[in-house]
């Protein structure tokens, strides 16, 4: 009996110290610290996720050489082990089910890279450990990346200039020699292109386009017009007169490539745009390759409907538009706000319309997409069509979705954002500040200009930051009002007016969509997703950086006097 | 100081100039003796509601120029209310229902030529806490001068200097002009919203408890200042001090349930006043 007093007692002591425990508050700190550190962790998990999976694709892995034995036939490839799991024996025999030899419990299967669309497709296949007769690491294999058929792997056999078998001691370095002069030569095309085909293109649209004005207007007379139009073709043909003549030397070289079966393939060089030996690479050549992988990716366009290249159009789309959206939203949201809370009488009708902002938040955006396509787009852009792009007719210039149209649906999107926090930040406000300003003589206008607005202003940014985390990861009413799968053109160039907000542009959201779930080539597109995705997820935090920087300052010095 | 007030360019208001007092500065004179040119403010029949409370009720009275009147009263007797009259800060706030006349040398303030703007310009106030701007010391002087229209840099720094001077806060802060206003103390921002609202030169100077935040060596600085400021300028200061407003003020209004009790000078107010409930709140019997 004793001992079991003694029982008693200590469940006792024990009970009444956990209660002591729980109303310490203790347990409470321990809570709220735990969600802190599991949002913390969700964040960089997240990020951690997209760095590992996305970066890891820029780097130059070693490429083996496998021959593997399967239904009895024996096949020899080059490829990169891009992916390496277990599978279960039921799943196995489910997939195989004419396999008649003891499975173990686990088979063992790796998806291989083997490049070589062309020649050898597929370029992605799994493989099972147990049908892999040899493999091996050969130290002179050679990847050369191209601008179509993806990469290809191969024995770097000879190297052929019109035809005829080029004569040299070295021949990696006569090949990295040649790659270097198209690639030079395909500069000075491109640089035709942009500057000057491209010039003379809008400006022969420009002059069509005139020609129709004064056709509609009734104007007979355009001689002067056509003279100018002559001139732009004579000049138009001089400079395609010189891209042949590049095309032409583009095409001189090409490269015999020796694939794992013993074909040899050759490659114009022309169509390489890099070439590297990852078996025989120095770590610091790796890196070196891996960091102009990265950048590349960073300013390159799109190759091959979008698995490979870059994302320069997307990401100049998403800042651009951005940009564009908060120029117009900031205002726009602003002067609601000093409507609201500074002019209108407070009272319930302007209640209802602070709950109806407020609600404004919570429309799903695509409904945002379907009125921006509806209103904007067809209504406001087909009437400035109309009024100022008769000659343009049927095609539309305003009328169809653009920059201008996906900016302002996305500014519509947020501009109750900005209303909130400018509202929150305008009542923060003493009234005795106000005050002091009008006893000065200073009327309302000048009250809110020369001060209230100044100390509101980190609120507004508040209102901006929030704005832009929303804007640049919106994509579902981009779709409707202006991105595109792939745009020809960026919507800045050097033809007048420079800012062509008619145009269509690219966005990392949708890219991400695209590349992902639109992509004839998932395998190869799964990297460039992650990347793309963490590309995306960066420039949110470099632009919300930036205005939290900026709006930490404003506040020290607009801060609210505290005696 | 009364020529540098001749330049500043009133063209545009439609206030009428101010005449000199006749009486010299050290003679208080009984409100029956004033004539028509020691008047700088009178106030007839006013009466404000706020809603259906009536705040106000028939108050008449003059202020005297260059003189500085005091407005005591228990809390809530309409002292603040009445003195955010003369420069219509009580237009801010809704459901305000003001009847009577205010004059301001001759000219009804109420009238709908009136710029309301200009009015304030002529009609400084300093309110109850010390509300400086979130910007400079130098800024914040220059405000109200900048909303006047633009004037040469020089013209600008000299009138900064003199009206931080007046406020005998120059010493102080001449050499950080630049520091923002906010890293004061409490005193010396009091004496700069007074520094912010002479800049302007206007010719009445509103003072709604103008030392009730501040310390006592913070509130006889402020003290002094008023007894130097009212050389130049009229004076109202509320308070719900009353040996504040003995030292400082030349006539006091006591004010009771939004009425004027009693009004004349402060030496009467204080040693013999006429009225029972005067007698009462002096002697500290309630309020």
């Amino acid at each position: 009996m004793a001992t079991s007093d003694a029982v008693t007692q200590d469940l006792s002591i024990q009970r009444q110290s956990l209660r002591a425990w729980w109303q310490s508050g203790d347990p409470w700190i321990w809570l709220t610290s735990a969600a802190v550190a599991a949002s913390v962790a969700a964040v960089l998990g997240l990020i951690g996720l997209l760095a590992v999976n996305g970066l890891a694709h820029f780097w130059p892995s070693q490429v083996m050489a496998i021959e593997y034995e399967r239904f009895g036939t024996k096949t020899k490839i080059f490829g990169e082990l891009s992916e390496r799991e277990s599978i279960s024996r039921r799943q196995f025999m489910e997939a195989n089910p004419a396999f008649e030899e003891q499975v173990p419990e686990t088979v063992e299967r790796w998806l291989i890279k083997t490049g070589n669309r062309q020649a050898n497709p597929p370029d992605f296949r799994w493989l099972f450990a147990h049908d892999v007769i040899e493999s091996n690491v050969p130290d002179d294999v050679v990847v050369v990346e191209r601008t179509e058929w993806g990469a290809a792997y191969g024995l770097l056999v000879d190297i052929e200039q019109d035809g005829e078998t080029v004569d040299t001691r070295n021949l990696w370095k006569e090949f990295q020699a040649r790659i270097e002069r198209t690639a030079a030569i395909r500069d000075e095309i491109d640089t035709l292109q942009e500057d000057s085909i491209n010039g003379i293109n809008y400006e022969l649209e420009s002059i069509r386009l005139e020609k129709r004005r004064r056709q509609l207007d009734g104007n007979r007379e355009v001689s002067d017009l056509e003279a100018e139009e002559e001139v732009l073709r004579a000049e138009y043909a001089i400079i395609e007169n010189q891209v042949f003549k590049l095309t032409e030397q583009l095409e001189r070289d090409t490269a015999g490539l020796a694939l794992a079966d013993g074909r040899v393939v050759h490659i114009p060089i022309s169509a390489i745009i890099q070439a590297w030996m990852p078996n025989s690479m120095s770590m610091w050549g790796k890196l070196w390759l891996y960091l102009k992988n990265l950048w590349n990716f960073l300013t390159d366009d799109p190759r091959e409907a979008n698995t490979e290249g870059g994302v320069y159009p997307a990401l100049f789309g998403t800042v651009l538009m951005v940009l564009l959206m908060s120029a117009l939203v900031t205002p726009f949201g602003v002067i609601a706000a000093l409507y609201l809370r500074e002019y209108a009488k407070q009272g319930p009708l302007v209640q209802l319309i602070r709950i109806a902002v407020n609600n404004l938040a919570g429309v799903p955006s695509i409904v945002y997409g379907v009125f921006g396509l509806g209103f904007f787009v067809y209504f406001i852009g087909g009437s400035i069509d109309d009024l100022f792009f008769p000659e343009a007719k049927p095609a539309p210039t305003f009328g169809t979705p653009g920059l201008i149209w996906a900016s302002l649906t996305l500014a519509l999107l947020t501009v109750p954002v900005i209303i909130v926090s400018t509202e929150e930040g305008l009542t923060r406000i003493p009234r005795a500040v106000r005050e002091g300003s009008l006893a000065l003589g200073a009327t309302k206008a000048e009250t809110i200009f020369k001060v209230i607005l100044p100390m509101a202003s980190p609120s507004i940014l508040t209102g901006m930051i929030l704005a832009v985390a929303r804007a640049a990861g919106e994509v579902a009413p981009l779709m409707l009002v202006g991105v595109v799968k792939l745009a020809p053109t960026l919507p800045i160039d050097g033809n007048f007016p420079y800012l062509h907000l008619d145009r269509k542009f690219m966005h990392l959201g949708f890219h991400i969509y695209d590349v992902g779930f639109q992509s004839p080539n998932v395998d190869a597109a799964r990297p460039l997703v992650f990347a793309t995705a963490l590309l995306l997820v960066l420039i949110i935090i470099v632009l919300n950086f930036t205005a939290i920087t900026l709006r930490n300052r404003l506040e020290a010095r607009y801060r609210v006097s505290i005696n | 100081m009364i020529d540098e007030r001749a330049e500043v360019a009133y063209e545009s208001s439609p206030m009428p100039d101010v005449p000199t007092p006749t009486s010299s500065i050290e003679e208080i004179t009984s409100p029956s003796a004033w004539r028509d040119e020691d008047i700088c403010l009178t106030v007839s029949d006013l009466c404000l509601h706020y809603g259906d409370n009536e705040a106000l009720t028939n108050i008449s009275m003059q202020v005297a120029r260059q003189r500085v009147t005091a407005l005591i009263g228990p809390s809530g007797c309409g002292k603040s209310t009445l003195l955010r009259c003369f420069n219509r800060m009580n237009d801010l706030i809704d459901d305000v229902r003001i009847t009577g006349k205010i004059e301001l040398n001759g000219m009804e303030i109420h009238d709908t030529a009136v710029d309301i703007a200009q009015l304030r310009r002529r009609v400084g106030m300093v309110f109850q806490r010390p509300n400086p701007f979130p910007k400079s010391i130098y800024e914040n002087v220059a405000y109200g001068l900048r909303l006047q229209g633009s004037m040469p840099k020089s013209e600008l720094d000299d009138r900064v200097e003199w009206a931080l001077k007046n406020a005998a806060l120059w010493e102080e802060v001449s050499d950080r002009l630049n520091e923002s206003a906010l890293d004061m103390s409490g005193g010396q921002q009091q004496r700069l919203v007074i520094a912010r609202a002479i800049a302007i030169q206007p010719d009445v100077l509103l003072l709604d408890e103008p030392a009730s935040a501040l310390d006592p060596i913070s509130t006889l600085k402020i003290e002094e200042l008023v007894h130097q400021l009212k050389q130049d300028y009229t004076i109202l200061i509320v308070t719900h001090n009353m040996q504040q407003a003995a030292r400082v003020s030349d006539y006091t209004g006591f004010l009771y349930l939004g009425k004027l009790v009693e009004y004349d000078t402060t030496n009467i107010i204080f040693t013999n006043p006429t009225e029972k409930q005067t007698e009462d709140y002096i002697t500290g019997r309630y309020g």
